[in-house]
C-alpha cells in the first residue's frame, strides 16, 4: 500500500503536465488539473495510512 | 532581473534585506530547541548548525548549478512547440559568477541563506530520534538537489515560472518570498523525515494514546518567533525584488503584510486554542505565528493589508486544526509541527495568492532569455497557475525527498539506537548535556 501511495503521487502530477500540453482551452485545462490533484490526494491519503503505526508495535 | 546589474541603490537595499535572512533560520532554531525535549537541546543546536554549514558548502558546490539563475544557461525540452526550461547548466563550484552587484550574484547569496532555511525545518520534524549525521547527509541532498531543482523552475526561469508565457496561465507560477521553493520543500521534507522515522518511543500507547510530550522551553520558543519575523521581511522583500522585478519602495507594504499575516495567525490560533482547551496554548500560538509567517511569503507583494489578515487567519486556522490531526489522526510525530507550519501553511499561502493577487505593477516572469513584463491588473487564469505549482509539490518533490529518503536511511539510519533516545541525544551523540547544572530526569513517558 505505501508503494501504490508513493506511486500515486507522480502519477497525479503526470495528470496536470498532460493536462498542461494537451488542452489549451482554461476551463477543460482547469478540470483535468484538478482531475489530477484529486489522484495525489488519494496517493496521499493511501501514504498516511499506509505509515499508521500497528497496535501490536505501539510502545 | 536577468543576469544584468541592477541599480545600485536597489543592489543596496537588496543586500540589506539578504543580510536579515539568517535570523529566519535563527529564530526557527530556537523554536525547534525548546520545543524539543531538554535532553536533546544541544544535539539540536548543533543540528542545526551543521545544517547550514552543510547546506552552504552543498549549495556552493553542486546546488547553484542546478539552480541557477534567470536568464542563465539551462537545459531545454520542447513540447509541441513549447520550450521547457527544467534544469539549470551553470558550472560547479560558482565558478563563471562574477561577484559585480548583478542580480545573478544577489541571488547566489539569498540562496544560500535560503537552502540553510530550508535545511533547519526538517530538523524540528525528527527531533530526539534523528542522528546527527544523517541529518548532515540529508542536509546535502537537499542542497545539492530537491531545492535546486524545484527552485530552478520556479525562481531560475524554469517550465513553472514560463506558465503564462507558453500557455497563457496566469504570470505563471509566481511566489514572491519561498513559500514554495523554501517553505513546501523544507515541510515535505519534514513530511518525509516523519514517515522513515517514525514516532518518538513513548508517544504512541496500544491503548490507543497519544500522551502529549511538552517543550522544554517556551521562552526560546516565543522569543524564536520575533526573531523570525525579522528574517521573514528580510527574505520576502529580497525575494520580491529579486524575483518579481519588484522595487526597494515597495519594502514597506512587503514588511507590513508580513506583520499582519503573521500576527492575525497567532492571534486565531490563540483565540481557538482558548476557546477549545479553556487557555491560549503557546506552542500552538507560536506555530500559528510562523504559519502566517510562511503563508504571507508568496503574496506580501500582491495583496493589501486587508487581505494579508484575512490569509494569516485562516492559515492561524489551517496549521491549528492540521497539528491535531496529524498527531492523533494520522499518528504523524512532529514535535516542531513543521509539516503543519511550513507544508500545510505554504500551500495555503500559494494558494491565497491565485485567489487575492493584484498586480498593480507589471510582475517580471521569464521565457527563454528574455525578461517579460506582463501587464498589471488581475491575472486571468493566475489560481491555475498556483494550483500547478502545488500540484508538482506534492507529485514531485514528496515522492522525491522520500525516496532520495529512504535510499540514504538503508546504507545510513536515521535513527538512533534505542539506548540514545533513553539516554537523550546530548548525551548519546555529543557526549555532555546542554544544562549540566540541572538534574537529568528519566523518561517519564516509558513504561516501567
Amino acid at each position: 500500500m505505501k508503494a501504490v501511495g508513493i506511486l500515486m503521487l507522480p502519477a497525479g502530477w503526470f495528470l496536470v503536465l498532460a493536462a498542461i500540453v494537451l488542452f489549451p482551452n482554461p476551463a477543460l485545462c482547469g478540470a483535468f488539473v484538478l482531475v489530477g490533484f484529486a489522484v495525489e490526494a488519494l496517493g496521499l491519503g493511501l501514504t498516511f495510512r499506509s505509515h499508521l503505526i500497528p497496535r501490536e508495535e505501539k510502545r | 532581473m536577468a543576469t544584468s546589474k541592477i541599480p545600485e541603490l536597489t543592489a543596496l537595499a537588496c543586500i540589506f534585506f539578504i543580510f536579515l535572512v539568517p535570523f529566519a533560520a535563527a529564530g526557527l532554531t530556537l523554536m525547534n530547541v525548546g520545543l524539543g525535549r531538554s535532553r536533546s537541546a544541544g544535539h539540536m543546536m548543533m543540528a542545526s548548525l551543521s545544517a547550514l554549514a552543510v547546506a552552504a558548502i552543498a549549495y556552493f558546490a553542486i546546488g547553484f548549478a542546478w539552480q541557477g539563475a534567470i536568464g542563465g544557461p539551462a537545459h531545454v525540452l520542447s513540447f509541441s512547440g513549447k520550450s521547457w526550461n527544467w534544469i539549470a547548466a551553470e558550472p560547479f563550484f560558482f565558478r563563471k559568477l562574477s561577484f559585480d552587484g548583478s542580480a545573478t550574484s544577489l541571488t547566489a547569496l539569498l540562496q544560500m541563506f535560503s537552502v540553510g532555511l530550508a535545511a533547519v525545518i526538517p530538523l524540528g520534524s525528527g527531533a530526539d530520534r534523528w542522528r546527527l549525521r544523517a541529518i548532515c547527509l540529508s542536509t546535502a541532498m537537499l542542497a545539492a538537489l530537491t531545492y535546486p531543482l524545484f527552485a530552478h523552475w520556479v525562481w531560475g526561469g524554469g517550465w513553472l515560472a514560463q506558465l503564462g508565457i507558453n500557455y497563457g496561465i496566469g504570470r505563471g507560477f509566481l511566489d514572491a518570498g519561498g513559500a514554495s521553493t523554501i517553505q513546501a520543500v523544507g515541510g515535505l521534507t519534514a513530511l518525509a523525515i516523519t514517515w522513515i522515522l517514525g514516532p518518538r518511543r513513548g508517544k504512541y500507547s496500544a491503548d490507543g494514546m497519544a500522551p502529549a510530550i511538552p517543550g522544554h522551553n517556551s521562552v526560546f520558543v516565543l522569543f524564536g518567533c520575533i526573531l523570525a519575523l525579522v528574517g521573514w521581511i528580510g527574505l520576502n522583500s529580497a525575494g520580491a525584488i529579486l524575483f518579481t522585478g519588484g522595487e526597494p519602495s515597495g519594502a514597506a507594504l512587503i514588511a507590513i503584510n508580513t506583520t499582519l499575516a503573521a500576527s492575525a495567525a497567532a492571534l486565531t490560533a490563540a483565540f481557538i486554542t482558548k476557546v477549545r482547551f479553556g487557555k491560549p496554548d503557546a506552542s500552538l500560538t507560536s506555530n500559528g505565528w510562523i504559519g502566517g509567517l510562511v503563508a504571507s511569503s508568496a503574496s506580501c507583494a500582491f495583496v493589501s493589508p486587508a487581505e494579508a489578515i484575512v490569509i494569516g487567519s485562516i492559515a492561524g486556522t489551517v496549521v491549528t486544526f492540521s497539528i491535531e490531526m496529524l498527531e492523533l489522526r494520522l499518528e504523524v510525530d512532529d514535535p516542531g509541527g513543521s509539516i503543519s507550519v511550513h507544508a500545510v501553511g505554504a500551500i495555503w499561502g500559494l494558494l491565497a495568492l491565485g485567489m487575492f493577487g493584484q498586480f498593480q505593477r507589471p510582475v517580471f516572469n521569464l521565457a527563454g532569455d528574455n525578461l517579460i513584463g506582463l501587464t498589471s491588473g488581475v491575472a486571468s487564469g493566475q489560481w491555475l497557475a498556483q494550483l500547478i505549482g502545488v500540484a508538482t509539490l506534492l507529485g514531485f518533490v514528496l515522492p522525491l525527498t522520500y525516496v532520495a529518503n529512504l535510499v540514504l536511511n538503508r546504507f545510513y539510519p536515521y535513527r538512533v539506537a534505542v539506548e540514545g533516545e533513553r539516554q537523550g541525544m546530548d548525551l548519546h551523540e555529543l557526549g555532555a548535556g546542554a544544562y549540566p547544572e540541572f538534574v537529568t530526569h528519566t523518561d517519564e513517558f516509558l513504561p516501567r
